[in-house]
């Protein structure tokens, strides 16, 4: 694979090929969060941090550990496992430093393990053989992505919950197509930059 | 509360509760394996086995598992299950396998596996909790697989690669390219969800309405 530069990297990976519009990332926690931006925005940041983190970890475990021992196959086990030890020491981290912010973002934390945004960026910057500074941008990329959209769809579902919806379609079905229409949007990004 | 019987499960799973179109779970995979209709079936033939194993598997230790630390043991089991499948798809698979890519391994955080496993196994014994999983597996099945029955088509012209549009379809280049892309995921997935909520409110007012005059009438 040819080499991406990082700034062209990092703006594919936040509009072109957002991991949530253009991969479906992450989805099942973005249709129950995105009720209120206070809280979009909280899991957001933290979707970022652990993304960053667990790529910046994987990276060097994939490289100086499974593949010189010839463990591929062992790569699930130890992704999940990052994974859920960045979010736990995360946590530990944030409470002890700064309750405040525990406090509004403690409760999301949690829930970023079971959020496939994370193990999703790993297994790409896996396939997509990334180096480590390419693995760290695209983790962070990915994390703004997400964060944008839903931020963004937060702010739209507020409108909507003003509009008269049919009863069928409330909830989770309108959100799908408000989802729909964004990537409609970030479709139009498409064009401009192309990473694989 | 009781053991369900293995009907309940199978209308429950199916019907009325299907993961994705009731408790949206597992919407992810639902949108990026469904651009074709063999990719879509071994997908969901994969997520079928590992909930119905996974679920089986932690049924069957539940009373060993302290309740404080089963995310781990819960998040280890499907794990296992789904490196089995990975290593089985690499080898009687392997085309099917790189063009899913990651959405194999990402099968651990399908909601659905997480959510019958700590829902349902749990609580019930090992047979009827495989029966659980297995049966979320086919109507997770069966929403994907209508989906990738539309998607391909307008996309390709193809059913599982078998042609059934004339090749003009896609040479003339009116063929829907926005079919098999991000946006018409999520708008069909809204559709599908729309007509199934429909109808299930539609059964909710049939069931509510006629109650008091056949309580009347009958006796």
């Amino acid at each position: 694979m040819s080499y991406v530069d990082p700034i062209t990297l990092l703006f594919a990976s936040i509009f072109t090929s957002n991991i949530l519009l253009a991969n479906f990332l992450g989805t099942c926690s973005f249709i129950a969060i995105s009720k209120d931006i206070g809280s979009a925005n909280g899991l957001g940041i933290a979707v970022i941090v652990v993304l960053v983190l667990s790529s910046a970890i994987s990276w060097p475990i994939l490289h100086y550990v499974l593949v010189p021992f010839n463990m591929i196959y062992l790569d699930l086990f130890v992704y999940i496992i990052v994974v859920a030890a960045v979010v736990q020491a995360l946590e530990m981290i944030i409470e002890r430093v700064s309750p405040a912010l525990y406090m509004s973002l403690g409760i999301y934390l949690p829930l970023i393990v079971a959020n496939c945004a994370i193990l999703g960026v790993v297994l790409f910057m896996e396939i997509r053989n990334y180096d480590f500074f390419q693995a760290v941008i695209f983790g962070l990329g990915s994390g703004i992505g997400w964060w944008l959209a839903i931020v963004a769809a937060a702010a739209m579902r507020k409108k909507i919950d003003k509009s008269p919806v049919p009863a069928g379609l409330q909830g989770p079905g309108i959100t799908l197509i408000t989802m729909g229409f964004m990537a409609m949007a970030f479709v139009g990004f498409s064009g401009i930059l192309r990473v694989q | 509360m009781s053991t369900p019987t293995y009907k309940q499960v199978w209308k429950e799973n199916l019907n009325m509760n299907n993961p994705v179109l009731v408790q949206v779970l597992g919407i992810c995979s639902t949108l990026a394996v469904t651009n074709k209709v063999v990719n879509t079936l071994i997908m969901t033939v994969g997520v079928s086995l590992v909930t119905a194993f996974a679920s089986y598997t932690l049924s069957w230790i539940r009373h060993l598992i302290a309740r404080r630390v089963r995310m781990i043991f819960q998040v280890l089991a499907i794990t296992f299950y789904v490196v089995l499948l990975q290593l089985i798809l690499n080898a009687f698979a392997p085309e099917v396998a790189r063009s899913l890519g990651p959405y194999v391994g990402l099968i651990i955080t399908n909601c659905i596996v997480m959510g019958r496993t700590e829902t349902f196994a749990p609580a019930n014994p090992p047979l009827i909790s495989w029966w659980d999983g297995f049966t979320s597996g086919l109507g997770y099945m069966l929403v994907l697989g209508t989906m990738s029955l539309i998607r391909e088509p307008l996309a390709f012209g193809t059913i599982a690669d078998i042609p059934i549009f004339p090749p003009e379809y896609v040479s003339s280049g009116n063929n829907w390219t926005i079919a098999i892309m991000a946006p018409s995921a999520f708008f069909l997935v809204a559709i599908i969800i729309w007509v199934f909520k429909t109808r299930a409110l539609k059964v909710e007012a049939a069931a509510k309405a006629p109650k008091p005059a056949t309580a009347g009438g009958t006796k």
